[in-house]
Formats: structure tokens, sequence, C-alpha cells
């Protein structure tokens, strides 16, 4: 053990680094996910759809900045500008058109409007952006390069990936935590996600929370896909990849808990990135055994609470 | 057949269900001259691989319009018939026999994915229907077996991963290690087992420091880079190709992975107007064919610049390889039919007479002429050069370029690729012809 | 009941017809029958509130089981039991693990179990060709080697048969005791505990039938494209076989075989019509459904009937 730490060492540094990267994304589609489900109590299939949506988006306005020559630290703006546009456009649409009308309805019938409603947006973003890849790294070429020492050479990471991700990703857990328990919008998120039942009885008006955490959710999903737009090339059926992975993200968390998501992305990025350096074969089943072997010691999720049973 | 069909439209008429209404009637087609030759053409509508599947389609309705402005093939106009590959095999299989049964297409253009082409090759067989195989790679179609309808109008897996290894041996001799990235799935896999097969016969002794295949569409590879990064091989082959080709190569830059190591990208053409001036310049790169924008000497240069003119003009791109697999497809397909309505006299031919008539056919592509072996497949010849930039393209495109003739590279009928290629000598080198500037 | 026999009997009528008189629609319509079967056990589970967004793990194992075997045993009669018993068995050790578990967890861990097939399928590419799939060998109808269109027909009839077993057992199990409390855990498990039922058990044993079933499907599919990909066991194939539990109606053990048939030919004319926004289509024929018609076909069918 010793002699293995010894020799790869170094390389598991290097796979901590990426693995960070990484979960910082999973997170940040996860986390919206998680949020969705814990008021709403509906798994979002269409999540997927608006994190693909969040990086199209984004991806054309910062091509259409630099094509008006606007200085490059904009284009970090359009990633933003993306995320506030389709969470503020799309998230109300998709709440107030569908799924209110389907609350109370069996969950089966829930989870499917947003099946359908994933199968129809995957169309229409291929009308929209059609199937040639779509790039845009300004955000990325815009804070180079960093040389991290690896024995007597050198790696060099984007600045991006090293900070730009995981800075976001803990800057939104810290403000989603410090909403969420300090705020009086938040507390009353919490009150829902806890027990919708009581909360309505105490005079909470449920149907805004809802469409407030849709909202939210969405531009969560969005800002997520924006981040992830400089460093990938868009194509069509990016979203359905990246659902599934939040699916397991969202049941080993916990339902509605936001650390949870933290966690478990944490996991499941370093997981990853550690199985491409010493067992390749493995990185894509890695989440899911993550969440097999998390779900049999805890069943209701890593931070989830056990819930009452009704009688 | 007559008597069967009247029998069934009046069944029909008596209550089936009102969808199969829809489409009743048309199962018959005349064995005589018909009003129109329809064409089934299966292609990636939707899914990753549409980056293909639609520049494709988008060149075949061009293609088409122009052969029907000309009068159509014998006299009879052309409708192509498009069907989505992506929705998987279950359901392409039942669109290629809907293609055949209902629509009564005369000629079939399978698919882009080897996997559509696996399954749809047996039907061909079946439904004695000749089908085109436009663009799919994989060599285990005629090697594993013949199929007398079945036809390959372009090059496949073994000369597009050898004409890039000879070249590397001859531009880049010294390298001692090599690492691969390919995406995971058959493509991906059969191409590394190809060249490794070659690498060893040739080049004994290189230490392969990584072998890495990633998820198929996945969308980051920054892990991955950090590998190689590390890693430092001499050479890294990836045969991937769409979005995670640019991607891999985009995440590649940023990270000068590019100033380590060599690149061998045998599919990168299609991705270089994409990735601009990202792509840096001294690496192979390959085009599954011959066909590069700048070809140093095609057969005739008004046509492939009327083939590249004519698709700018309407999409605003240049045409990349896909495009060029669907008109060698067409080509074939008018050559085909002159062929065989030659033989018959004047006559319309029937199934079998149009499939013998694919056997040996020589047809003109948009750059050079490809002849059809008896085994079905076609000789497609093979550019190889290293990526660079000129005035006249906004993107990549190679210089000294060797082209490779099909047949040097091109396993020898009734062999197996791997096996052939084990039993390639280094003297192979000798023949490889001379870079051309470009 | 008796007019759910009756309405089953004109649409096996009605299917036969249809087989014979667009020959092609004989493809489709046997995939169709296949896909009902699989649906059947994802309507098992929804009587227990439960949604497997994974179960075409079973439909990919039933497929891959014909293609692995098919070379060397290639007889149907032995391959289909075959692929019912390994579907059952892998539901048996998924299962017991599996019933633990309720609602989303019950249903993302079934996508979990079911990407780590597809995974795994994609992976072991020496065994499995990876997503190039693997070509159904020759089959032999009880040693029998027919030529093609008779093999259609037998599949078709087969899938047919087994799609009517399968149907009557379907309905037999929901009205049995054991059927009965599956509705139980649904509405509230504890009460089903107090009377000393146990939940678990209940549910393990539809889980089990659900895969068994699965793996029929599968098989079948396998025999009729002649051709399995991974693909089969993607998530959203999953996605697929809900979606057509509730096109078509969870109310009765027809609503499967009603909701797979529409579902197919939807997809077969949407295809034939815009080839490149199908899902567009299919998605607006789900929503439309969910938000008029939550009973599915069979609801419209059933309600038309009582008015």
């Amino acid at each position: 053990m010793a002699d293995w730490f010894a020799e790869n060492g170094l390389l598991l540094g290097l796979a901590l680094l990426d693995g960070l990267a990484y979960a910082a994304l999973v997170f940040m589609v996860a986390v919206g996910l998680n949020l969705v489900f814990g008021v709403l109590r509906i798994v979002n299939v269409a999540h997927g759809s608006l994190f693909a949506i969040g990086a199209y988006t984004a991806a054309s306005i910062g091509i259409f900045f630099a094509s008006r020559g606007l200085p490059p630290w904009m284009s970090y703006v359009a990633l933003v500008l993306a995320a506030v546009a389709v969470g503020a456009v799309l998230g109300p649409l998709i709440e107030k058109l569908l799924l209110r009308r389907i609350y109370g309805h069996e969950d089966v019938l829930q989870l499917l409007v947003t099946f359908a409603l994933f199968m129809i947006l995957e169309d229409v973003q291929k009308l929209i952006w059609g199937v040639q890849p779509i790039s845009q790294d300004t955000p990325l070429r815009f804070l180079g390069t960093v040389d991290v020492p690896f024995g007597e050479d050198v790696i060099p990471f984007t600045a991006y990936q090293l900070f730009v991700l995981p800075g976001v990703a803990v800057a939104t857990l810290l403000a989603l935590a410090w909403f969420l328990r300090r705020t009086l919008t938040g507390r009353v998120i919490v009150a829902v996600t806890t027990d919708k039942e009581a909360a309505t009885a105490m005079g909470i008006d449920a149907a805004r929370i809802m469409l407030l955490t849709f909202t939210f959710g969405a531009g969560l999903a969005a800002l997520g896909g924006a981040l992830a737009s400089p460093t990938t090339a868009l194509v069509p059926g990016v979203g359905a990849q990246t659902i599934v992975l939040s699916f397991a993200v969202v049941a080993t968390a916990g339902l509605g808990q936001i650390e949870g998501a933290a966690l478990t992305s944490l996991l499941i990025g370093l997981g990853r990135s550690i199985a491409v350096y010493f067992a390749p074969e493995f990185e894509v089943v890695v989440p899911y055994l993550i969440m097999v072997a998390v779900l049999l010691v805890r069943p209701q999720g890593l931070f989830g609470v056990i819930e009452t049973r009704r009688v | 057949m007559t008597e069967a069909v009247t029998r069934r439209a009046t069944l029909l008429g008596a209550g089936a269900t009102a969808g199969s209404l829809l489409f009743a009637g048309s199962g018959a087609h005349a064995q005589g001259k018909p009003s129109e030759l329809k064409v089934g053409i299966t292609t990636f509508l939707s899914g990753s691989a549409s980056v293909f599947g639609v520049p494709a389609k988008q060149m075949g309705e061009l293609l088409f319009e122009e052969i029907n402005k000309a009068g159509g093939i014998g006299g009879v106009p052309v409708r192509p018939i498009f069907v989505d590959e992506a929705p998987g095999t279950d359901h392409l299989v039942g669109e290629f026999r809907r293609l055949v049964q209902n629509e009564g297409v005369q000629l079939i253009f399978a698919s882009i994915s080897s996997g559509s082409c696996l399954a749809c090759t047996p039907l061909s067989d079946e439904m004695k229907k000749t089908t085109l195989l436009w663009d799919c790679g994989t060599q285990r179609i005629f090697e594993e077996g013949s199929h007398p309808f079945a036809f390959r109008t372009q090059g496949y897996g073994t000369p597009e991963v050898l004409a890039p290894l000879l070249y590397l041996l001859k531009h880049k001799p010294d390298f001692r290690t090599l690492a691969v990235i390919n995406q995971d799935y058959a493509w991906g896999r059969d191409s590394w087992e190809l060249w490794k097969a070659g690498m060893d016969a040739l080049k004994p002794g290189v230490r392969v420091v990584a072998e890495m295949f990633p998820r198929f569409g996945a969308t980051d590879f920054s892990t991955e880079v950090t590998r190689l990064l590390a890693a430092r091989p001499d050479v890294i082959l990836s045969t991937s190709w769409g979005g995670d080709l640019v991607t891999l190569l985009r995440q590649s830059a940023e990270r000068r992975l590019f100033e380590r190591s060599t690149f061998v990208l045998p599919i990168a053409e299609a991705s270089m107007q994409i990735l601009g001036r990202t792509m840096p310049a001294g690496h192979i790169i390959g085009a599954r064919g011959d066909h590069f924008n700048n070809h140093p000497s095609p057969k005739d240069p008004a046509r492939l610049k009327r083939f590249v003119d004519m698709y700018r003009a309407k999409y605003n791109e240049y045409p990349i390889y896909p495009c060029h697999h669907m008109a060698q497809a067409i080509s074939a397909m008018q050559a085909g039919y002159a062929k065989a309505i030659a033989a018959k006299g004047g006559g319309w031919p029937n199934d079998q007479e149009l499939a013998n008539a694919f056997r040996g056919l020589t047809f003109d592509s948009p750059t050079s002429t490809i002849t059809l072996r008896e085994d079905g497949q076609g000789l497609e010849d093979q550019i190889v050069g290293l990526s660079s930039f000129n005035d006249k393209y906004p993107f990549a495109v190679p210089k000294d370029m060797i082209l490779f003739p099909a047949a040097m590279v091109s396993t020898p009928v009734g062999q197996k690729s791997t096996d052939w290629l084990k039993t390639l000598k280094p003297e192979i080198l000798a023949q490889v012809p001379a870079p051309i500037a470009g | 009941m008796r007019r759910e026999s009756l309405l089953a009997a004109l649409g096996a009528i009605g299917l036969v017809a249809c087989a014979w008189a667009v020959p092609w629609l004989k493809f489709v319509l046997t995939i169709a029958l296949a896909k009902g079967i699989a649906v059947l056990g994802i309507l098992l589970l929804l009587r227990a509130g439960q949604v497997s967004f994974g179960h075409s793990m079973f439909l990919a194992l039933g497929a891959y089981t014909v293609a692995f075997l098919a070379p060397s045993a290639p007889e149907v009669l032995l391959l289909l039991p075959l692929a019912g018993l390994l579907g059952a068995g892998l539901g048996l050790v998924l299962g017991l693990f599996l019933v633990r578990y309720r609602d989303i967890f019950f249903g993302m861990l079934n996508l979990a179990f079911a990407m780590v097939m597809y995974s795994l399928l994609e992976k072991l590419y020496a065994l499995t060709k990876g997503t190039d799939g693997i070509r159904v060998a020759r089959l032999t109808f009880a040693g029998l080697e027919p030529d093609r269109p008779t093999q259609e027909w037998i599949m078709f009839g087969i899938a047919l048969g087994l799609a009517i077993g399968f149907g009557l057992l379907v309905r037999f199990y929901l009205a049995s005791p054991m059927g009965r409390a599956l509705a139980g855990i649904k509405t509230r498990e504890t009460r089903l505990e107090f009377m000393g039922v146990p939940a678990r058990r209940v549910l393990l044993a539809a889980y089990v039938l659900s895969a068994l079933m699965g793996g029929v499907g599968g098989a079948l599919i396998g025999m009729t494209t002649r051709h399995v990909t991974p693909q089969l066991a993607y998530w959203t194939s999953s996605g697929e076989l809900v979606f057509i539990a509730i096109l078509g109606g969870a109310g009765s053990a027809l609503g499967p075989f009603l909701g797979a048939t529409a579902f197919e030919l939807v997809r077969v004319y949407a295809a034939a019509a815009v080839a490149d926004a199908w899902q567009m289509i299919l998605g607006g024929v789900l929503l439309v459904v969910i938000l008029f018609a939550p009973g599915g076909i069979w609801g419209i069918l059933a309600r038309r009937r009582q008015a």
C-alpha cells in the first residue's frame, strides 16, 4: 500500500484536482434537481434539457458578444445572462402551463410529463441550434492556464477549471444554505419540503413557493449548462447524458438535501477521475456503484430523513 | 402477387386499423419502368451522430434536385426518403422493411453507424434489395460473410487507419511511446485493434502508455488530458469524431498538450471548420478518404469546385466527408442504373439485374473514381497530411499530403483485416508515395 | 369484465387482420406485442405505486440471452422460457435488495442497475461487440427451420399467444390476494403489515413476475429484430416502457398492448411524416394523453362504454 502511494501519489493528486472540477459541474446540475424535487416532489427529467438550453444560450450570447467586439470579460456576463434568461423564461412557463395541472396526480404521471417535455425540448434544441458542435471558449482563454508542479514536470490546468468551477459551486452551496436557513422565503421553502400539508395549513401560499422554487431550479440547471459550455462542444444529446447522472446524485444525497448533493457530487467526481487514472473501464459505472453502496447503508440517502410512515 | 394485393386491399377496406389505411395500396410496385424511383436513405437525423447525418442529408437533397432537373435516372425522377437511425436497431429494421415493402423503394442507402449496417445487410440479402452502404466503416461486413445485394461505395476502417499509420511512420519514424484515446464504441475499439496490429507488425516495441476509451458522447475530457500531459507520450492517437473530438482537441489545445505530443487524427477533417484556428498546425489529419478541400490532384477540378460551391452557396459551410460519401453513393447509383439499363437494352432492371450491375462497377466521386471490388467493397484512395493554415481557408487543411492508393492500404479480398495487418512488412514503407506540398 | 375479454378478442383479431393486410406492419406489431408483455410488468408494479425506471434491463437481458445462446441452442421453444427464467432470476436477486425501497429510491435504483447493465454491455467489448451489437443467429422452431415469411408469422403468432397468456395471468394475479395486497402498498403500507401481510414479499413476488415478463419480451424483440444492441438497456428505453404503460392505461391488463401498439404506430408514422422531429410528436402525444386522458387509451375506451 505504501509503495503504491509512493508510486502513484502524485497521480492521485492530479486526479483530485480533476475530480474537484468535475464534481463542481455535477453539483451545479444536481442541486437544482434536488431542490425542485424537495418542494414539488417531481423528478424533473427535463432538467437535463434546461441544462442543455442554458449551455447553448450561453454559447450563443458569448459568440454574439465576441462578434460585437466586446471585451473578453463580458463572456462571463454572457454566462450569467443565459442562466437568468433561461430560468426566468422557461421556468415559469413550464411550471404554469404544465406542472401546475398535474400536482396531486400520481407520481408516475408527473414524471412522464417531464419526460414528454424532455422529448419535445430535444427536438426544439435541434431546430434552434442545429446539429453541428457549437463551442465558445472565451471565458477559458481569458483566464489562461496555471502550471501545477508534478515531480520534475509541470502540468498546465486551465484557471477556469481549477478556480472558477469549484469557486462557483462552493459559492452556490453557501448562498443556498444561507438563503434556505436565514431568509423568510428560504425557510418557507424548507417548511414546504419537510411537510407540505402542515405548511399550507399554517397559511403558506404553496403555489407561489412551488413556482418560485421551480424557476430557481431551472435557473440553476441553466447556470450549470452555462458554466459547462466553455469547456465542451455542444451537440444534440448532452441533456440526456447529464440528467441520468443527476438522478443518481439526487437519490444518493437524500431528497431536498443540498449538503447531501454537494457531498455526493464530490464522491462521484473524485470516484470518476480516480477511475480514469487507475481503472478506466469502471469510469461509467462508478456513480451507480456509489449510489447502490450508499443506499445499502443508508436507505434514505446520505442526508435523508426517514419519513414518518402513514397509517 | 397482384391477386394477393387485391385480396389484401379488399380486406383493408373491410376494417383493419385506421392507421394502416394511410399506407394502404402502396405496397405494390410495378415491374416495368416506375413513375418514380424511390431511394430509402438511413442516416442520423437526431442524437450526437447527426453532426454527420444532417450535412449528408442536405448534400443528398441538393444532388437529387440536380439529377431531377437533368431528367432523373433513365428518365425517371428520383425521390429520396430519409429515415432516422437514432431510435435504435429495432426501430431501424422495421423502417427498412417499411421502405421496401410499403414505400416500394428500389434501392437503399444504409447507415452511418456500423451497428445499423450490420443489422441492415442481412435484410438486404433476405429481401433481395440492393443496398449501398454509404458511410459505415466496420470491416466486419464483408470479411465475416458475403452479401450479394450489399455494396460499400467508400473506403472502410482498415485503409482509414493504415494510411495514417504509414504516414506517421514516414513522418516521425523514431517515436517510442504512444497513447490512445478513442470513443468507447465499436469504431473506437476496432480502429485501435487495427492500428495495434499494424503498428506491432511495422514497428515492434512501441510502448503504449495509456489506453483510454471514454464514454461515447462524453462532454469533458479534462481528466484524460491531465493523464496524457503527465504521461508525455510521443504520439497520441484518436479516431474520435463529432462533438467528442472537438471537445478533446479544444481541451488539449488550451492545456498545451499539442506541444508535448504529436496527434494522429484519422477523422479530423469533419471537425476542422468548427475548430478553426484552435486546431494547432503540424499534426497528422485524415478524412476517411481523399476528400480534402485542397485535394492536390482531383480527377476533375471543375467538378470538385462545383460540388463544394453548391453546398457552400446553400449552407454557408464547406462540405465535410459525409457529404462526399453521400455524393459517392448517389454517383454509384447513377452509374449502376446506367449500366443495368444498358445491359437490358434500355429496359428497366429488376432487383437482381440492378445488383449485378454494381459488381465491379467504377464510378466518379467528386474527387476521383471508385471501383467496387468483387466482394462489394469500394476502393477509395486515402489522403493524409499535416494540419496547416493558408490564406484560402479559415480552418486547418493538410499540407505535405500523401495520397495512398486504395489497393495498397485495403485488405485483399477474402482475408481478415487483423490477420492481414499482422503480415505487413516494413518494406511497405518504401512503396508509400512521396508527399505533395499542397 | 366480459367487455374486456370481448375487446381483447376483437383486438387480437384486428392485429391478425392488420398483419395479414399490411405485411411490413407484422414486424412492427410483433415488436409492439413484445413490448406490451414487458409493460405488463410495469403495470404490476404501478399497482403498488412503484415506477421502475430501469425495466429495460430485463428486455436487454432477454434479448442478449437469445443473441448469446442462439448459435449453440437455436431452438425458440427453449430460448423463450430460458430468457424468462433468467429474467426472473435477475429480478429475484435485485428484487431482494430493491423491495426495501419505495418511490423515487425504487425508481432510481432500478435506473442505476439498468445503467450498470448498459455500461457493461457497452464496455465488455470482447464479449458483446459493444454498441455494434450482436447479430442473432438462425433460429429453429420445434426443430424446423421454415422460410422467412413463415418464420415471421410464427414469431407474430408466438408473441400474440404469449401476450394473451400473460395478459390473462396478470389479470388473475391482480384479482388474487397477492395482487390486491399490491394496491395496499400504494395506499397504506403499514396497514398491510398490521394485517400480517409482509409487504416486501408481496412486492418481491410482483417484481420477479415483472422481470420474467421483461425477459420474455426482450427475447421476443431479439428474435424479431435479429440484432440486439445495448441501446435496449439505456434509460430512455425504460422511459419508453413507462410511457407505454401510461399511454395504454394502467387500469386493465389490456392497457399495455393498446399502449404498445399505439406507441409503435405513432412512432412509425411520425418518423415517416417528419423524420427529424418524431420525438417532438411522441412527446406531444404523451402530454396530451396525460393532461386530457390520464386513464390512457383504456380509460377512454372504458369510459365510452359506460356512457
